[in-house]
């Protein structure tokens, strides 16, 4: 028997021979709580790894998605992010888990998604570097730890702190799409370019909403002389 | 955090590491200070009364708290506020002191930014109220008291049933010292009101009273009346997301959880249905409440269907009990009739009803009578609501925990847009709505206990003009808790002398 990792309750469970031989990998979650989550699978966007089965058909253009071509059409954003996978829809109970973990502090939450993680991105993330998507020196301290960072441990290989924030800016939230991609500036900047030069580069966060966190990160790699840069992120 | 000892005043304090500016005192993570000096009270001190009265009688985090850690470390410094450590290494481990938490499991350790500590350890249990670590002091006031003012007036001139003044009078000459009392008042006895006449007593001595319920919805019922009925004292709720925390409030309603903030507050405190999940087997808010009474306190419980440790306890004389066995319109409470219902689950997943179910189920919609509809789980709740919004024409929907809906749509079943409402056992309590009819779809489940059944029951027949809604326990074999619910209600019926 075993405790689910978000809400406490005991559960075990149902034995199979997939899970038996390591075929069939779960989070470390009770079936009540594995049930609310929506793993993102079969078709989808071949840049930010949306679903497609979860999204209106109008907005999908091939393979790609409305928010990708519009990224990809802008000189200065093409090919940046290479791609991102995630591993579960950003819905409502993803939302309460990544608050209870992000707003209330509780780091354990992550450990429930170890093993999906490793094995899900095994193959993604080999002869790459792990690169977490830091929080300003004030949101680290008040929160004690970086999400990101915990995720990245998931994957069982080095994660190396290569990015940091320059300023401590406005909730992203906040802003408009249009106000987050005319900005500027970019919050990130390299910490150690001799590491990234020539590299693959995987950033690691804990969602991706509108993909320009992701999208700077990316371009400051690339600028510091990133061989390719891609993402991986908990809930998309 | 971390914090530095130093030499104030010729006394050895301590200090958190962002307010010195000395590079040569070594800064430790909080957990690692063994002895926490508590410097003397400066009787000249000018404290700031906000900080009294938010703190006063509480332990909180530096986050909870509206004041920067300078000020507050300005108050410890002349002892006005202590620091308290949050977690405690035990022989087997560690021990919570806000939630009293001790399973191992539901403690976690991650890698601090705050105090560098790659193992600070914090609890689990209480994290819906922000995180206690190793390296969290808890905060607490140890200035001077508040003192509360006398002119609570009780204006109420509602008349009470004579099983309400039994149990008031009960309420009303128990208390002065220490002691306790259990009032066994069945669904639908009024019980808020026997409260009134012994609330007004406490707060005109000067004593500091509490209402702890495990609901959120209950504390939002109470919170209104209560200040209505007490329109001179200050009264505060407090729940997941309450605005009235920094209130100084010499009457408190709060959800059992939060208890988790007050420490040696109330002289008195009502526990509303103590049977009540998550109170009855939760030891830790049972240390919550431990926790909230003053050293010498009244604990008053109040329930519809007591737990068989309370019940045996009352037999024995151990725990003073009254009981209120009849209902405030002095009518007979409504007693569950069984029906079979076949292999109700099985039937369910084929996406078919049984047929006695669906047969009332077609009744019920087309005497246009609301009905609160009990399953056992979420998914049974989905599949259920989905076959009956196929075969009736009326306005159905469905509620569980987790709905974000579930205020929303317990309103809409009272202003009657909903007439259906499929619930799990969520809304066992609380909801009073009349004209109402009851029925448990699969009452032989584990989840139905005699004490859930009991206020399932309870749910119908609350208005004088309706008090007679039918209870249809659909079964597919009869449990023991059934028989046991119905007999239960029986002898209340006859207690009552109905
Ligand atoms: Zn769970
Ligand atoms: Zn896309
Ligand atoms: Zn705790
Ligand atoms: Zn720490």
């Amino acid at each position: 028997m075993s405790y689910c990792l978000y809400c406490h309750e005991s559960y075990s469970k149902a034995w199979s021979w997939e899970v038996l031989i390591g075929l069939e990998v779960s989070p470390l979650l009770c079936q009540d709580c594995e049930g609310r989550l929506v793993s993102v699978k079969g078709e989808i966007c071949r840049i930010c790894g949306r679903d497609f089965s979860i999204f209106p058909e109008q907005y999908r253009q091939g393979d790609c998605c409305f928010d990708c071509i519009r990224w990809e059409e802008n000189e200065s954003w093409t090919g940046i992010l290479q791609q991102n996978r995630s591993l579960y829809v950003y819905n409502d109970f993803m939302k309460e888990l990544i608050a209870k973990l992000k707003y209330r502090g509780d780091a354990e939450v992550v450990k429930a998604f170890y093993p999906v993680l490793s094995s899900e991105f095994k193959k993604i993330s080999r002869d790459a570097i792990l690169v977490p998507i830091p929080l300003s020196e004030e949101r680290h301290y008040e929160r004690g730890f970086n999400q990101a960072e915990l995720l990245a441990g998931g994957l069982k290989k080095q994660v190396e702190s290569l990015l940091k924030r320059k300023i401590h800016e406005e909730k992203q939230s906040k802003k408009t799409r249009e106000e987050r991609l005319s900005q500027k500036e970019n919050p990130f900047e390299v910490v150690d370019s001799v590491k990234v030069k020539d590299q693959k580069v995987i950033l690691v966060d804990d969602v991706y909403t509108t993909g320009s966190t992701l999208r700077c990160a990316a371009k400051v790699l690339i600028e510091a002389g990133a061989k390719e840069v891609s993402s991986i992120t908990l809930a998309r | 955090m971390r914090f530095v000892s130093l030499f104030l005043n010729n006394r050895l304090t301590i200090a958190p590491e962002i307010l010195v500016n000395d590079s040569s005192l070594k800064a430790v993570p909080f957990g690692e200070l063994s002895t926490l000096e508590q410097p003397p009270l400066n009787p000249t001190f000018q404290y700031d009364k906000k900080l009294q009265q938010i703190l006063y009688g509480k332990q909180l985090l530096f986050d909870e708290l509206p004041f920067t850690v300078d000020q507050i470390q300005l108050h410890y410094e002349n002892g006005y506020v202590k620091y308290s450590h949050g977690i405690c290494k035990t022989s087997n481990g560690y021990l919570c002191s806000r939630c009293g938490n001790e399973k191992s499991r539901l403690f976690a350790m991650f890698s601090c930014f705050c105090c560098k500590n790659d193992n600070c350890v914090y609890c689990r249990n209480c994290i819906m109220m922000g995180r206690v670590s190793e390296c969290t002091p808890l905060i607490s006031w140890s200035g001077p008291e508040v003192r509360w003012s006398r002119g609570n007036k009780l204006h109420w001139n509602g008349e009470l049933s004579s099983g309400q003044q039994v149990a008031s009078k009960e309420f009303v000459e128990r208390f002065g010292s220490d002691g306790k009392l259990l009032i066994w008042a069945v669904c639908g006895a009024g019980k808020t009101e026997v409260l009134f006449q012994g609330i007004e007593k406490a707060l005109n001595l000067g004593l500091r009273v509490c209402i702890a319920t495990p609901r959120t919805d209950v504390v939002l019922e109470l919170a209104p009346r209560l200040k209505a009925v007490f329109p001179n004292t200050i009264i505060a709720s407090y729940y997941g997301g309450s605005e009235e925390r920094e209130t100084p409030a010499q009457l408190v309603i709060s959800t059992t959880h939060q208890l988790y903030r007050f420490k040696q507050a109330f002289n008195i405190m009502i526990v509303d249905e103590v049977d009540a999940f998550p109170y009855s087997y939760d030891k830790s808010l049972q240390h919550a409440v431990s926790r909230a009474v003053t050293p010498k306190h009244f604990l008053l419980y109040l329930s519809a269907t007591p737990s068989k440790t309370m019940k045996k306890a009352a037999m024995n004389e151990r725990l003073p009990c009254v009981k209120i066995p009849k209902r405030f319109h002095g009518f007979p409470l409504p007693v569950p009739k069984m029906v079979w219902g076949g292999e109700w689950k099985r039937r369910l997943e084929k996406g078919k009803l049984p047929a006695p179910f669906l047969k009332w189920l077609k009744a019920q919609g087309e005497s246009g009578r609301r009905a609160m509809i009990f399953v056992s789980s979420v998914s049974v709740l989905e599949k259920l609501s989905e076959l009956i919004n196929r075969v009736v024409d009326v306005p159905v929907d469905s509620v569980h925990a987790e709905d974000p809906m579930r205020k929303e749509k317990v309103i809409q079943f009272r202003n009657e847009e909903i007439q259906l409402l499929v619930t799990t056992t969520i809304l066992e309590r609380g909801v009073t709505v009349p004209f109402l009819d009851v029925a448990v779809y699969g009452a032989d489940h584990d989840v139905f206990t005699e004490s859930a059944l009991v206020q399932i029951a309870g749910r119908a027949g609350r208005s004088k003009d309706d008090h007679n809604g039918d209870v249809l326990l659909f079964h597919y074999g009869k449990s023991l808790s059934m028989i046991q619910a119905i007999n239960h209600i029986k002898n209340m019926n006859k207690e009552a002398g109905i």
